[in-house]
């Protein structure tokens, strides 16, 4: 899967953003932290690559720390969505019972723009890394759910699965053992799009001041308090948009290529082979 | 036909169900009195008191709930704590600067998504295809904030051309309405453009090889009357659930865009309400959003079936 | 009228160029009905669709050959001029009928397109024209029948459909892919009656195309064998059936269930895979599977050659050597079958 150039690039940059802002205090030359009010507000130069903000900060030390924050709460509410998603969708696909009570509560979930839900449940829990994350994952986990009860649909009847359930194994085992492998990819491909989805999310709440507390630099925190700037001091906005925008990219990329890597009938260089199949079909008769 | 909309009627009943009871849960569902998170924990046992009956907190939560619904179906939200104001004239009140934003931008991205969709599908042996891929995702890659902030700062302020905040109604002079949304709507397009070209490629590729564009072809019809007419006529009835997806995009992404341009909508409301805590008007707004959201995906399913003859004539 | 000479249709793939027809000569005259035969993959469907040109360009690709259709070459004409010949002077019906309708449209707008591509009309008289055309390949009720959808129709009412759309400019030739393939025996039986019917009323070539030989039996008068994009043998259909001189087409022949034999013959499948078009064997193509294949087979390609009037055959093997071989053969298949008895 990340033999292929196009999922190895994003993926080894996001491995580096993580390594760089979980060392960034043992390599920063300024602290992030660090205020000097003479230096408010300076545009880049050679010592201060993304300039300071209007405490006079580094801003590229804050860029960097952010990242923290934001792939903590993407990384989390992904892994708590898909399993949370992964638990219903499989239980919701394989017990036709159960199937019609959860994805009607599923469908009053969905009923909700992901963000507005998140929005309403923050303003009720308050906002702090904590909550948000807990906001977001229920935001986010009703799409997995329905991602992995359509995937278990269409592999419960094959033979080997009915060939299991008529030799007596247990529902857990044949859940685990037979129909979670191979509804495994759509589940990689849909965790990846929500990790970078929440980390958009999470940058939308903190700008709109009801997210991660102001204190904890984030994304969106920055861009939170560098939009009164934008006129005078437009770098303080430009480069933590740009880590959001790069970051993101990467998740859909990789979402994107992992999806294709998994269907062996999809795009790039294989979508000509699905066309050649095609004609191949039409004109075999 | 009939047999489809009734069916599909009666299967929103359990959503805006579900849906009700989460957007009750939402407030009853924070720690600790409502009462207090209300009027903040220093408040005197009077207020407090005197706050829980007026909210009816005093109640068991079901006992609550049913009340709460049966007001619902009056038309009757509850009152604003802020302002009390009744918060369904609250919420119509609000509705004209957000109802305009979303058109606008409905219109821009529909007016752009739709040839370039076509245009990329015509050239799709050409490597238009793989850069327009890896714009439309680019593109679901910014966040709207951001891109607003930057077109605020190229569009308003280096090259004014629009204006950066506030709102104009539309019965004040078309110009000005337009002038005043212009530029919001742009930022909401932006965003939605790419998501909705790429499904709509998607389906017209999808439609591109099937044997009905081969007898066209075998009739002599030219290559472009047979992408805009018969692929993209069959394109269409899927891309027109997306037009769900959109609208959800956009509810979310107007209570943002509001917020930075200043436009006074049911978003930027929704957005003070939570910094003032009024937790009726939240309750209020976010189960309005949910309804809308539930109406339009309702009108989109009927629009699907109506689109397609196979449904059409069952 | 239409002469296909030394035609090669390649197909670019990642895995290599798939040599799907690799030269073929033949000339069909007017009214003539010519069929082609061949198993999946023998490269007949590219051939119909090159006569088209609706093959996808790219990946497909015509490295040699020519198409004269009325002394202009097909492969060199611009696609505005190939759009005045497709559907007006030669027009196509295809396999799958319950896809080749477009399910959006009614059946009599789909129709008019046709007509109308081709002809300024009033669209009123495009209708009546319409009409008139749903009646003579026997739709029920077409006054009514122009304002349904496809999906209200049968298979073989589609293929009926289809046939209408494609006469609709009253082409000079008809070429139809496997047009019964995906229908009830009982329908293609109508479905063939109806196109014998239609040709005769008006007076087109037919090409038709099918890897049954039955359907080819029934309705060609000339008959072309495809084996690996090539033909291997064509002549008239006397020839063909009754003195088959190439072991595929033999081959093809014994597949074919016999309710009128008196022989005990079985149904034989041939055996082994169609060759790798990209890699195709050395030699003749067929030796792999030839059950008289010799050395010789293995090395010497062979060519088209004449036996009598009008049959060419493509094989090593001279007419004697094959009846000899045929007989040797059908003799140990007989003491085998008497053993398991």
């Amino acid at each position: 899967m990340l033999r292929r150039k196009r999922n190895l690039i994003p993926f080894v940059f996001l491995i580096l953003l993580f390594l760089a802002t979980m060392t960034a205090t043992w390599w920063l030359p300024v602290s992030p932290s660090f205020m000097d009010s003479s230096l408010r507000l300076m545009a880049p130069s050679a010592e201060y690559w993304f300039g300071t903000d209007h405490f006079g900060r580094d801003i590229f030390g804050q860029t960097i720390i952010a990242a923290r924050v934001s792939l903590l709460v993407g990384f989390t509410v992904a892994a708590l969505s898909t399993i949370m998603g992964t638990i219903t969708g499989l239980i919701a696909g394989y017990y036709k019972k159960l199937d019609s009570i959860i994805m009607r509560i599923i469908d009053g979930m969905l009923a909700f723009p992901s963000l507005l839900l998140a929005l309403a449940l923050v303003a009720a829990l308050g906002g702090s890394v904590t909550n948000i994350i807990i906001a977001l994952t229920f935001s986010f986990w009703p799409v997995m759910t329905r991602v992995v009860r359509s995937s278990v649909l269409q592999v419960k009847n094959i033979q080997y699965v009915e060939a299991a359930k008529t030799s007596g194994i247990k529902d857990p085992v044949i859940l685990s053992r037979y129909i979670l492998p191979n509804v495994m990819s759509p589940i990689i491909v849909q965790g990846t799009f929500i990790f970078a989805r929440s980390i958009l999310a999470e940058a939308a709440l903190s700008f709109l001041g009801v997210g991660v507390e102001p204190s904890i630099p984030t994304w969106g925190n920055m861009l939170q308090e560098a939009q009164i700037y934008i006129t005078t001091a437009p770098w303080f906005s430009i480069f933590s948009g740009i880590f959001i925008v790069v970051t993101v990219l990467a998740l859909n990329i990789l979402g994107d290529g992992l999806r294709d890597a998994f269907d062996p009938y999809a795009k790039g260089k294989k979508k000509v082979k699905k066309q050649m199949f095609k004609q191949r079909k039409q004109y075999a008769s | 036909m009939l047999h489809y909309t009734l069916r599909r009627l009666l299967a929103i009943i359990p959503v805006l169900f579900i849906v009700s009871i989460i957007v009750f849960m939402i407030v009853h569902l924070t720690p600790g009195n409502p009462a207090y998170l209300i009027l903040g924990e220093d408040s005197s046992p009077e207020a407090i008191e005197q706050l829980e009956q007026q909210l009816g907190l005093d109640k068991p939560k079901v006992i609550q709930y049913f009340d709460w619904l049966g007001n619902i179906f009056v038309g009757d939200l509850g009152q604003s704590i802020y302002s009390e104001q009744a918060v369904t004239q609250i919420i119509v009140e609000r509705l004209g600067p957000t109802f305009s934003l979303m058109v606008i931008s409905m219109l821009l991205t529909i007016i752009v998504a739709i040839p370039t969709a076509i245009f990329i599908v015509w050239k799709r042996n050409t490597v238009l295809d793989p850069l327009f891929l890896s714009g439309s995702l680019l593109g679901t890659s910014i966040p709207e904030f951001w891109l607003a902030l930057l077109l605020v700062l190229g569009l308003g302020v280096s090259v004014p051309i629009f204006p950066v905040a506030g709102y104009i109604p539309i019965t004040d002079g078309l110009l000005g309405w337009l002038h005043h949304l212009l530029l919001p709507g742009i930022v909401l397009a932006a965003v939605e453009v790419g998501l909705i070209a790429r499904m709509l490629r998607d389906s017209m590729l999808e439609s591109v090889n099937q044997d009905y564009t081969k007898t066209a072809r075998g009739k002599g019809v030219k290559e472009s009357t047979v992408l805009m007419k018969h692929v993209f006529s069959n394109a269409l009835i899927p891309t027109t659930t997306v037009i769900g997806v959109t609208v959800a995009g956009l509810l979310g992404g107007t209570v943002i865009i509001e917020t930075i341009f200043t436009i006074p909508g049911v978003g930027q409301l929704l957005i003070d309400s939570i910094h003032r805590r009024d937790y009726p008007v939240i309750q209020g707004v976010v189960l309005f959003v949910a309804f809308v959201y539930v109406l339009i995906n309702l009108i989109v399913d009927l629009l699907y079936a109506f689109l397609d003859p196979r449904i059409r004539y069952d | 009228m239409l002469e296909v000479k030394n035609l090669k249709a390649h197909i670019d793939t990642p895995d290599g160029v798939v040599k799907a027809v690799d030269g073929v000569s033949f000339i069909i005259k007017p009214g003539e009905t010519v069929g082609i035969v061949g198993e999946s993959g023998s490269g007949k469907s590219v051939l119909a669709h090159s006569i088209m040109q609706l093959n996808p360009k790219p990946p497909t690709f015509y490295p040699q050959g020519e198409i004269l259709f009325e002394g202009r070459n097909l492969l060199q004409l611009q696609e505005k001029e190939l759009r005045k010949i497709r559907g007006n002077d030669i027009a196509m019906i295809f396999q799958d009928p319950m896809s080749s309708l477009n399910p959006v449209f009614k059946v009599g707008e789909q129709l008019m397109e046709a007509i109308l591509t081709h002809h300024h009309m009033p669209k009123s008289k495009a209708k009546q024209r319409a009409i008139e055309l749903l009646k003579d390949v026997g739709i029920p009720d077409p006054e009514k029948r122009m304002n349904a959808y496809p999906h209200q129709f049968s298979g073989g009412m589609r293929q009926r459909v289809l046939i209408a759309i494609a006469l609709a400019c009253n082409p000079k030739i008809l070429i139809a892919d496997e047009p019964t393939t995906a229908l009830d025996v009982t329908i293609q039986a109508q479905i063939l009656e109806l196109m014998k019917n239609i040709q005769e009323k008006y007076g087109m070539a037919i090409i038709i195309i099918s890897h049954d030989l039955g359907v080819i039996a029934q309705m060609a008068e000339k008959v072309l064998v495809m084996y690996s994009g090539r033909i291997v043998e064509k002549g008239n259909v006397e020839d063909i059936f009754f003195h088959t001189s190439m072991p595929y087409t033999w081959s093809l022949l014994r597949s074919l269930p016999r309710i009128d034999s008196e022989s005990r013959e079985r149904l034989l499948n041939i055996e082994g895979q169609p060759p790798n078009l990209i890699h195709p064997p050395s030699g003749c193509n067929f030796h792999p599977r030839c059950p008289f294949a010799t050395e010789q087979c293995k090395l010497i390609d062979p060519e088209l050659t004449k036996r009598s009037s009008n049959h060419f055959v493509a094989c090593l093997l001279s007419e004697v050597e094959f009846k000899e071989a045929k007989r040797l053969m059908e003799n140990v298949e007989q003491e085998g079958d008497l053993k398991h008895v």
